[in-house]
């Protein structure tokens, strides 16, 4: 007994003094006491930095605190961390009320069971499902099911271009791959590419993987949701992508090492690139390069001749409550004051995204011809990632095949068909075993 | 588990107190586990109590169907492990690979850092003129925390703008296209060069403390006897830090074989193949697929790994000690 | 002083090539960190176009360092205060004392050095939560739960390394004192500890060490408000542009009281392997 009780107090002290030690320590990760008064808000990186997301998003949380006297305690978190701070949350279950995902991780997170599905009450308190754009809501969890988010800030892919040196060189923007290829081709002499990727970053590359296969025609789930990566389809789709490098040679075999969509933009704003592919957001990260807005122009990125007019996925952020929010209803009011009209046109503009609300007119650029080619990607030429458990299996083992590849071809390797379908038999075997 | 065991038992020697026990007369037999009590309870808390949840963990189908309620999570008993171990699987073959280039990772890194540390330390075991600003040099990479050092790397080891290809093609004028060094098969050496950048001045350190303790006698005795230098080396250094280099390699083996943090700092988000070491390799497993049971059992077959060479290791040198 | 020419020759050779080795690094970090950010972008170079402080002024800007820098100090200095005076007991026990479990637990202890990180990552996390949730003490998130954390990730090794030194302190000290009425413990604090005090240092300095450069649990454990710089270091890549110069800058302010401290007290370090670790 003596030495049981003996430890027991030595436990207590050493806790003690560790608790009294280092008490300074603030805690608003998961603390979600009752009351209904404080929610915790999980921001992803919208912004030039988290700094940036901070500034935009805190008098609009103090409107919301004014409007409802509910507190939002704000943390951002970068892409880099988010993933697996939103798994530890869920697997410990000391998660925030409410936070942005990834739209794309949005089936994957529904199968968690971990987050509130927006049942018709739920849709209803945030304002009707109706206001948002289908396409947006498409994404908001497995077809069939009460999504578990909503749209928040709708993103999509767009080819930029720079005006003067296709004026230079006498070209028009392109409107089928084939005219792409050949317009990069002539645009890469010295130390200036045709185009630059973020070839060395394993979501965009998955990204591109979908759109280029989606052009063919091409899925990488079957109806049932197994994954089917090695049609001929996608073989083909992967090996015309990561041709502008291979074969077209219009892309810096550097660009392998880009692990960021900003390396890729900031080549292009430097002029060492004349094409880039990139999310609608870039058009801050351009502007702090120098290069003005009238500089460039935007295509939507172009099919092959014959193929289906896909130009992007339908990218974007949507918003999520956790299950086990004890202050559902003011978390509901907080996703409705987030997609309020007022807020988004407030916000649409700061992070640079599109309207995800019905008959919301883009405000993220002051560029009427930009912001109409994108609304016409993201409301036309748009197909959403497969809807599926496994999405963000496809993303990773996909994506990260096709670094391996990028930097096969980089390294003055070649990259056949046959190894792309090998690459691909070995992440559908992958996938398969993680279901 | 053996913490546990050491708590359990001190009930029992309560009844009998052992007559070993004198030089605690004066304090009563209770005082040791007193002194230990809150270095058993942080060790249960932070090692053994998450160590025995992981290896129940990889006895589970805890993938994200079932992350957010643990008691649900069907039990699958060895699947995982099978799974892990069928190389002809993608998964199987994927660690299958991570641990052979861990390996030569390993017994590069270890190798070559022990193989510097000796000589560093030989070098420095006479005192020169220099001897202090030297030894204080050579003690930077260990003193720098890790992730400084290793992003230094990372910056040098850029493709366009990073000082070794700066070095061998513009400075020393190569032939020939700049390699890249951090995708790719290059990225093998990368790694193995920045770890053992980490690593050797630890083993210098170690030895150089091992030296210290060899009287200088010694030395001059068999200078008498017309030794020669590598003969004194291998004649009376070698034997006399024995001791050293039997803790110094075991440990360097370890951290070097569960080394997360150079692959991790060094290659960011998108590891290449080449450099994909094993403790790495695991992380990706379970966070990036979500498949925390699978990534139980890979880390708990490295840990077994471990116990096992570490085990047989201990035994071969502790009989050699015997015998000599 | 009677060397051979091969004998020096080897001297020279290694002091040569280890110095170029060790200093290469060292050196492209501190001088980028003083270059505009378009020498960093572009083509390297040995020596700056123009020297500036200004990346060393905007880094606290990018990332909110400062505060970063102030985590880090006082999750590493408390953890490292614990550390010792945890390391410092168990020590006593297992060099003074020969009890039932010794060999137990020091073998377990020890063998704690081997178990890889990603093992018991999440279910550490999962354990800290439900210490939350059954004693209502806030261990994610806080600094507290990193404390505790790093504590005992140096403690196998400190322990081990403070039994041998104390194993290297003649008995007869402590015999002496009990001899002139003092307890126990007395005799460790009285006696002991200031025989031992290479190794107490060489013991701190490691743990100290440890806490501030581990990056695996920081990353899962911290949030935005107690974040170390392990962790902040690397939110310098994931802004807009890769701010080289501003990351080396950084790099440098965080490595140098830590590198200060230590070549202060190697000799104290290498001391204390001497006696403990290394007998």
């Amino acid at each position: 007994m003596k030495i049981r009780t003996f430890a027991a107090a030595a436990a207590i002290a050493a806790l003690a003094i560790t608790a009294t030690g280092c008490s300074g320590g603030t805690s608003n990760s998961g603390a979600t006491n009752g009351g209904g008064k404080t929610l915790t808000y999980w921001a992803s990186n919208q912004g030039t930095s988290l700094d940036n997301d901070k500034q935009v998003l805190t008098p609009e949380l103090q409107k919301f605190q004014d409007q409802t006297g509910i507190k939002v305690n704000l943390e951002v978190i970068g892409w880099n961390d988010l993933q697996t701070r939103i798994q530890t949350a869920v697997t410990s279950g000391q998660s925030p009320d409410v936070l942005n995902i990834g739209n794309t991780w949005a089936a994957s997170l529904q199968s968690t069971g971990a987050f509130m599905p927006f049942d018709s009450a739920a849709f209803d308190a945030i304002g009707g499902k109706a206001k948002f754009v289908k396409t947006a809501m498409d994404t908001g969890g497995v077809p069939g099911q009460d999504p578990t988010s909503v749209p928040l800030y709708g993103l999509a892919y767009g080819l930029y271009y720079n005006k003067a040196m296709f004026k230079d060189a006498g070209l028009t923007p392109p409107t089928t791959w084939e005219e792409m290829v050949a317009d990069a081709k002539k645009l890469t002499a010295g130390s200036v590419h045709g185009m630059t990727l973020a070839a060395g970053s394993y979501t965009e590359n998955s990204h591109f993987a979908f759109i280029n296969a989606a052009q063919n025609g091409a899925e990488f789930f079957g109806p049932d949701g197994k994954p089917t990566f090695t049609s001929d389809g996608i073989v083909n789709g992967i090996a015309r992508y990561l041709d502008l490098m291979q074969a077209d040679k219009v892309v810096n075999p550097s660009n392998a090492q880009y692990d960021n969509g900003t390396q890729a933009i900031n080549d292009f704003a430097n002029g060492k690139a004349a094409m880039v592919l990139s999310q609608n957001n870039a058009n801050s990260s351009i502007a702090s390069q120098g290069m003005k807005d009238d500089a460039y122009g935007v295509v939507a990125f172009p099919a092959p001749a014959g193929g289906q007019q896909i130009a992007t996925m339908v990218a974007g952020i949507n918003m999520s409550i956790f299950k086990n929010t004890k202050n559902k209803d003011a978390a509901l009011q907080f996703v409705k004051f987030m997609t309020s009209e007022a807020t988004q046109a407030s916000l649409d503009k700061s992070f640079a995204a599109l309207p995800v609300l019905q008959g919301v007119t883009p405000s993220f650029t002051t560029n009427a011809e930009q912001a109409k080619t994108f609304e016409d990607i993201y409301s036309n030429k748009s197909k959403p990632l497969p809807l599926v458990a496994a999405e963000d299996q496809f993303e990773s083992t996909v994506g990260k095949a096709m670094n391996q590849m990028f930097a096969k071809v980089a390294s003055g390797g070649t990259v056949s068909k046959a190894d792309i379908k090998a690459a691909l038999t070995t992440a559908q075997q992958a996938v398969e075993a993680a279901g | 588990m053996s913490a546990t065991t050491t708590t359990r038992k001190s009930g029992a020697s309560a009844k009998a107190p052992r007559g070993e026990n004198r030089k605690g007369r004066r304090a009563g037999w209770w005082l040791p586990y007193a002194l230990l009590a809150p270095a058993v309870i942080f060790e249960l808390v932070i090692h053994v109590i998450p160590m025995v949840t992981g290896i129940w963990m990889s006895f589970l189908k805890l993938t994200k169907m079932f992350i957010s309620n643990w008691g649900n999570a069907p039990v699958t008993g060895l699947k995982n492990y099978q799974i892990a171990l069928d190389f002809n699987s993608a998964v199987g073959s994927g660690l299958l690979k991570s641990f052979l280039i861990t390996a030569a990772f390993t017994i590069l890194v270890v190798g070559i850092s022990w193989g510097l540390g000796m000589a560093a330390a030989v070098a420095l075991q006479k005192s020169f003129f220099g001897r202090g600003f030297f030894r204080t040099l050579f003690l930077i990479p260990y003193a720098l925390p890790m992730y400084a050092g290793v992003i230094a790397w990372k910056f040098m080891l850029q493709k366009d703008n990073g000082a070794i290809n700066h070095f061998f093609f513009d400075n020393l004028g190569l032939p020939g296209d700049r390699p890249f060094w951090l995708i790719g098969n290059n990225a093998f050496w990368a790694v193995v060069i920045v770890a053992i950048w980490r690593m050797w001045p630890f083993a210098f350190l170690m030895l150089m403390a091992g030296l210290q303790s060899i009287p200088n006698d010694v030395y001059e005795a068999s200078a008498v006897d017309g030794a020669k230098p590598l003969r004194q080396w291998s004649a009376i250094t070698l034997p006399m830090l024995r001791p050293v280099n039997m803790v110094l390699l075991l440990v360097m083996f370890l951290w070097t074989f569960n080394d997360f943090n150079t692959p991790f700092v060094l290659f960011g988000g998108s590891n290449p193949p080449a450099g994909d070491l094993i403790s790495f390799h695991i992380y990706n497993a379970s966070f990036l697929t979500w498949n925390f049971g699978s990534g139980a059992a890979m880390s708990v077959l490295l840990l077994l790994f471990l116990l096992v060479v570490s085990g047989i290791y201990l035994l071969i040198m502790n009989r050699r000690k015997d015998r000599a | 002083m009677h060397e051979t020419t091969s004998a020096k020759a080897f001297r020279i050779t290694t002091i040569t090539l280890l110095s170029i080795f060790t200093i290469v690094p060292i050196w492209v970090m501190v001088i980028s960190g003083l270059k505009p950010l378009k020498d960093v972008q572009g083509a390297f170079s040995w020596w700056p176009s123009t020297l500036t402080i200004q990346p060393y002024i905007d880094m606290w800007q990018t990332v909110p360092l400062a505060s970063y820098f102030l985590n880090s100090v006082i999750v590493s200095s408390v953890a490292t205060v614990l550390s010792l005076i945890i390391a410092i007991f168990a020590s006593y026990a297992i060099s003074r004392y020969n009890f039932r479990g010794r060999t137990i637990f020091s073998t377990t202890v020890l063998s704690t050095q081997m178990l890889p990180g990603v093992l018991f990552l999440l279910p550490l996390f999962l354990i800290f939560v439900n210490i939350n949730t059954n004693f209502g003490l806030q261990l994610v998130g806080t600094r507290t739960g990193l404390i505790i954390t790093y504590l005992t990730f140096s403690l196998p090794f400190s322990i081990w390394m403070l039994a041998g030194y104390f194993d290297g302190i003649p008995r007869e000290l402590d015999e002496a004192a009990k001899v002139d009425g003092c307890g126990p413990m007395r005799a460790l604090i009285r006696v002991i500890l200031p025989a031992a005090r290479p190794g107490l240092v060489a013991v701190a300095i490691y743990s100290f060490m440890t806490s501030w450069g581990e990056v695996l649990f920081a990353s899962v454990m911290t949030t935005d408000a107690n974040r170390t710089l392990a962790v902040g270091l690397q939110l310098y890549s994931t802004q807009t542009n890769v701010y080289w110069n501003q990351i080396m800058a950084a790099s440098v302010v965080v490595s140098i009281p830590i590198v200060i401290g230590f070549l202060l007290l190697q000799k104290n370090f290498v001391a204390g392997l001497t006696a403990g670790a290394v007998k």
